[in-house]
């Protein structure tokens, strides 16, 4: 009896693993607002841990049963939602998601860990906001229904709003207002894109795989295009359509910032590859000089900016943008490579590197955001000028963020590396020229980068806080460990990521290729 | 005989009738304290109503009274709708006519008038002719003229009902000779025969028809308060007190979609091509104007006000989409828009306290750190309101824009989700004013938010609702679309 109904469970389980990821830790934000007024902030950090525990811990089975060889949607569930509209709960992953989802899990652990002495105010309800942050990301990345996909991106608003609202900085209200308004303005039009498509797909459902065999004409790929590309865009950001990122990173709270760094910007890329290449090939092919022209503004422009920034989270939130803009070269530049060299393989690699960058940029990106928030929790302070000699009080922080900043600039080894080598290797199929103008972002990024580090951790100690501050302590000790061997593992043997996508960003290519003319 | 009686379409309306009479004279005659009597008397009433509402639900479409009365779908969830929203907005009054100093109140009047108004509502929705239609809609008004009217003492709310009242009169007449005309063109005033003589026309109309048609739209617009005529909105929302304002904003929303159903959709179907624009430029117009000069409002009052108008403009909208999908969405839409505002305005009115109102958005200031349960409340009804999933507000937005997409008007889509995205911010704005700023440090805003256990209650059912149909919209979007899927008008 005890037996079968363990089996049912398990079967259960298994069945609804998303679903489980996905309600898990909304459930465990609703818990830590309840089992904890302002005045037991230590419930809601527990709650909150556990939760985020158990997710990382659903992860496991999902790693064993995910067949990397198939390039369709595993784990799949399909639930009628909305029938009147042909709207299905659908959940799904593949290649492309599943990395995604680990590293969505993986960054709210981080924040959980890093706010736990950091955050006073309001605990309860800023584990609660992170925690609703991941299941919303979750869902994003593991929708299949684009109705579905598109309630879990615009509910994502919500707690980054409040979050970016209450435990920000002092200009936290005009940050989170203008991130608030690009970013709805941005997926806005692509509703309208969506439903247009599900008007025309062929059961009038909403399904994002019944969108890719349908047939449209130029003008309406154009459309579509343009009404994805500026939510993308928004998202990745791509200039012009990214001043609302450095206000918003600097005025966020750190684990507001690492959130935005390492999973909200990602949404971009994956929307690209999810949505826009294969639904509208034929537009992506006539554009990609665009797209590739804005990829290299965001890449030389941006660096360049960034090396004039004064505040430190405002020069990691523009080196973020001109990481991001190799996403956005990665997947565009394969329609020139194609048409140069006969080598699939080598187009391929351009789309798995602009998915390993993703992923590397959010570790990268993701730590030395936690890392300047730590110093701002401690001096109080984001102005490089305001620092000085840090390396002599606090010589553990001073290694880890050198490591960090390795892995920014591009250093082989750590993980930063890959996914720019890989796409500047097939760019250089395409043209000569791309390649250089993108390659001087090892030379800038670099520049700001270690200019930066210079300033803050050597040179003469600056004041006496500095003079008597402590390092690191134990939860923030774990939590760079914990990106330390991220970075150098995947910087290292990148194996595991690599096989992990390759189908799937495989039968993306195919369909990015194809013609819907 | 008895399962007769209840199978009798007009009963709702001749019990909710009766039991008002009753009210009445119990006001009369019995002593009671702060009306504690007729509240209980009026809640029965609804309820009862609403119970014999129910009781209808099997009974096929059909037309009673000389074919002055029409029981259909449409009917039965715009009843339905209005007698709930009627409910929660006894629930909130009473909590506000609680908070007064018990001197000047006439809280008895309120329930007396007000359930006056949800009868005139009920016509309205099975109206099958013009006169019983005009008959309902003055029912409905004219309690609400004396409602706004109550505080009569106070400057801006003796001027906001003689606006009310001045504007409202001048629309009844605008409608009232826009009857006339098409009762002049087609010799009919019974809704259904009139769609039939203008159906065997053949698309040939006189030009009388269609100046009937322009007032008969213009009192349409000034009663659901859209642009241009939506002068009076504003001043009446900010110069009502709290309850009346509520009701104002929330049920006669939906009985001016009634209106607008029975006249436009059942009455003049033919005229399709002539009141399409009209209503589109109307919509558009409202839903502009609207968001955008919601956005410099200081006065929370007002500030839903002009948001009244631009929801609105999209309620209009799926009736423009002109098929059965779209008017289908609208009434989705606004039974959604009317929980919204009640949940809104019944916040303003638990967050009030007996010598501290709340007036401007800035009167919420902090209400995370004072409350954060209201303030939670507070933030779904506007992040309902703005449109942003997963809340009702997403899904209402999201019909009808599907129900204009269908009909290639992509380009109106386009416009209403942009002006969306507009509206957002002061919605937005609210939320920023309640969660990321501190209470001021005033006696009043300090001490602690008092509020009666029932009034609660309903605000956090309201606003759960919300977030409820949000994440399961299938249900009473199949209920509005099947009001609409067959042809319930009986074959004479």
């Amino acid at each position: 009896m005890f037996l079968i109904l363990i089996s049912q469970l398990s079967l259960f389980f298994k069945d609804h693993i998303l679903s489980l990821l996905i309600f898990l830790p909304i459930t465990g934000a609703c818990c830590a607002i309840v089992v904890s007024g302002d005045a037991h902030p230590q419930r809601a950090r527990i709650v909150a841990l556990i939760t985020s525990l158990c997710s990382m811990v659903l992860c496991i089975p999902i790693y064993l049963g995910f067949n990397p060889g198939l390039s369709t949607m595993q784990f799949q569930e399909n639930v009628p939602w909305i029938p009147i509209f042909h709207v299905n709960y659908g959940l799904g992953v593949d290649g492309i998601s599943l990395p995604l989802i680990f590293l969505s899990i993986f960054t709210t652990l981080l924040v959980i860990l890093s706010a736990w002495r950091s955050v006073h105010l309001r605990v309860a309800q800023y584990m609660a906001a992170f925690l609703l942050m991941q299941a919303m990301m979750v869902g994003t990345f593991a929708a299949t229904d684009s109705i579905l996909f598109y309630i879990f991106w615009e509910a994502m608003l919500i707690p980054m709003y409040l979050s970016i609202g209450v435990w920000g900085s002092s200009n936290r209200s005009y940050a989170s207002i203008k991130f608030f308004l690009y970013t709805f303005f941005g997926s806005a039009l692509m509703l309208i894109a969506l439903l247009y498509l599900g008007l025309h797909s062929a059961n009038h459902d909403f399904y994002i795989a019944s969108f890719y065999p349908l047939k449209l004409s130029m003008s309406e790929q154009i459309w579509i295009f343009f009404a994805f590309l500026i939510a993308f865009a928004v998202k990745i950001p791509m200039w012009p359509l990214h001043t609302w990122l450095p206000d918003a990173h600097t005025e966020a709270p750190a684990g507001g910032s690492v959130v935005l760094a390492a999973l909200m910007l990602k949404l971009g890329g994956y929307g690209f590859l999810r949505f826009s290449l294969p639904i509208v090939p034929d537009a992506s092919r006539l554009l990609d000089g665009v797209m590739i022209a804005l990829a290299l503004i965001a890449i030389v422009y941006i660096g360049i900016v960034a090396l004039a920034q004064v505040d430190m989270k405002r020069l990691i939130a523009y080196s973020s943008i001109a990481h991001m803009g190799f996403v956005v070269l990665g997947c565009f530049i394969l329609f020139s490579i194609t048409k140069h060299v006969q080598d699939i393989s080598m187009a391929q690699m351009s789309l798995e590197g602009a998915m390993v960058q993703m992923i590397s940029h959010a570790f990268s990106s993701g730590a030395m955001f936690l890392a300047v928030g730590m110093l701002a929790y401690r001096f109080r302070s984001r102005l490089i000028k305001d620092y000085g000699g840090l390396a002599l009080r606090m010589p553990l922080l001073a290694a880890f963020f050198m490591l960090f900043a390795m892995s920014n600039v591009g250093l082989p080894g750590t993980a930063g590396f890959v996914g720019e080598f890989m796409i500047l290797m097939s760019a250089m199929q395409a043209s000569f020229w791309i390649t250089t103008i993108a390659a001087s972002t090892l030379v800038l990024s670099a520049a700001y980068t270690l200019y930066m580090y210079k300033r803050v951790f050597y040179g003469e100690v600056s004041s006496p806080l500095i003079a008597n501050s402590k390092d690191i302590h134990g939860f923030e000790k774990l939590v760079f460990i914990l990106l330390t061997v991220a970075i150098v593992f995947f910087g290292v043997y990148p194996k595991p990521l690599l096989t992990l996508m390759h189908a799937a960003i495989g039968s993306i290519f195919q369909l990015s290729l194809q013609t819907k003319l | 005989m008895l399962v007769q009686l209840l199978k009798f379409p007009a009963l709702p309306e001749i019990a909710l009738l009766i039991m008002i009479c009753v009210v009445l004279l119990l006001d009369l005659f019995v002593k009671q304290k702060r009306a504690l009597l007729s509240y209980v008397m009026a809640q029965l009433s609804l309820v009862v109503t609403l119970c014999f509402v129910f009781c209808l639900h099997l009974v096929p479409a059909q037309v009673i009274f000389r074919q002055q009365f029409v029981w259909d779908s449409v009917a039965y969830c715009i009843k339905l709708t209005v007698l709930i929203l009627g409910i929660f907005i006894f629930i909130y009054a009473r909590d506000a006519m609680g908070k007064k100093p018990p001197k000047p109140v006439y809280s008895s009047e309120f329930y007396v008038l007000g359930l006056f108004s949800i009868l005139g509502m009920l016509i309205v929705t099975s109206a099958n002719s013009l006169l019983s239609l005009y008959l309902g809609l003055e029912l409905l008004s004219f309690p609400l003229y004396a409602l706004v009217a109550t505080e009569r003492w106070q400057a801006n709310s003796a001027e906001a009902a003689m606006k009310y009242f001045i504007l409202g009169a001048l629309a009844s007449g605008l409608l009232l000779y826009g009857f006339s005309l098409v009762y002049g063109t087609t010799h009919s005033l019974v809704i259904s025969a009139i769609s039939q003589t203008l159906s065997h026309a053949g698309g040939q109309f006189s030009i009388i028809l269609s100046i009937g048609l322009i007032f008969i739209i213009g009192g349409i617009a000034f009663k659901l308060g859209a642009v241009p005529f939506q002068s009076w909105v504003p001043d009446v929302y900010q110069g009502a007190t709290t309850p009346i304002t509520l009701f104002i904003g929330s049920a006669p929303k939906v009985a001016g979609l009634a209106l607008a159903i029975r006249l436009l959709i059942d009455a003049l179907p033919s005229l399709h091509q002539q009141w399409q624009p009209l209503l589109a430029i109307i919509a558009i117009a409202s839903f502009c104007l609207g968001n955008l000069v919601a956005i410099i409002q200081t006065n929370l009052k007002r500030m839903l006000a002009y948001s009244a108008i631009a929801h609105i403009g999209y309620i209009l909208l799926g009736i423009v989409a002109g098929t059965p999908l779209g008017y289908a969405m609208s009434l989705f839409y606004v039974s959604s828009y009317a929980l919204m505002a009640m949940g809104a305005f019944g916040l303003i009115i638990l967050v009030s306290q007996a010598n501290y109102e709340i007036e401007q958005i800035d009167d919420l200031r902090g209400l995370n750190a004072r409350h954060p349960w209201l303030a939670l409340l507070m933030l779904v009804i506007m992040f309902s309101m703005a449109g942003i999933p997963p809340t009702v507000g997403f899904f209402a937005k999201m019909g009808i824009l599907q129900a204009l997409i269908s009909v290639d008007q992509v380009w109106l889509a386009t416009l209403a989700i942009i002006f969306a995205i507009i509206g957002s911010y002061y919605y937005i704005y609210v939320v920023k004013v309640m969660y990321f700023e501190e209470p001021t440090p005033t006696i009043q805003a300090l001490q602690p938010v008092q509020v009666s256990r029932v009034a609660y209650l309903a605000l956090s059912i309201n606003a759960i609702l919300l977030l409820v149909f949000g994440l399961f919209p299938n249900w009473i979007m199949w209920l509005a679309k099947s009001a609409f899927s067959v042809i319930n008008y009986p074959i004479y």
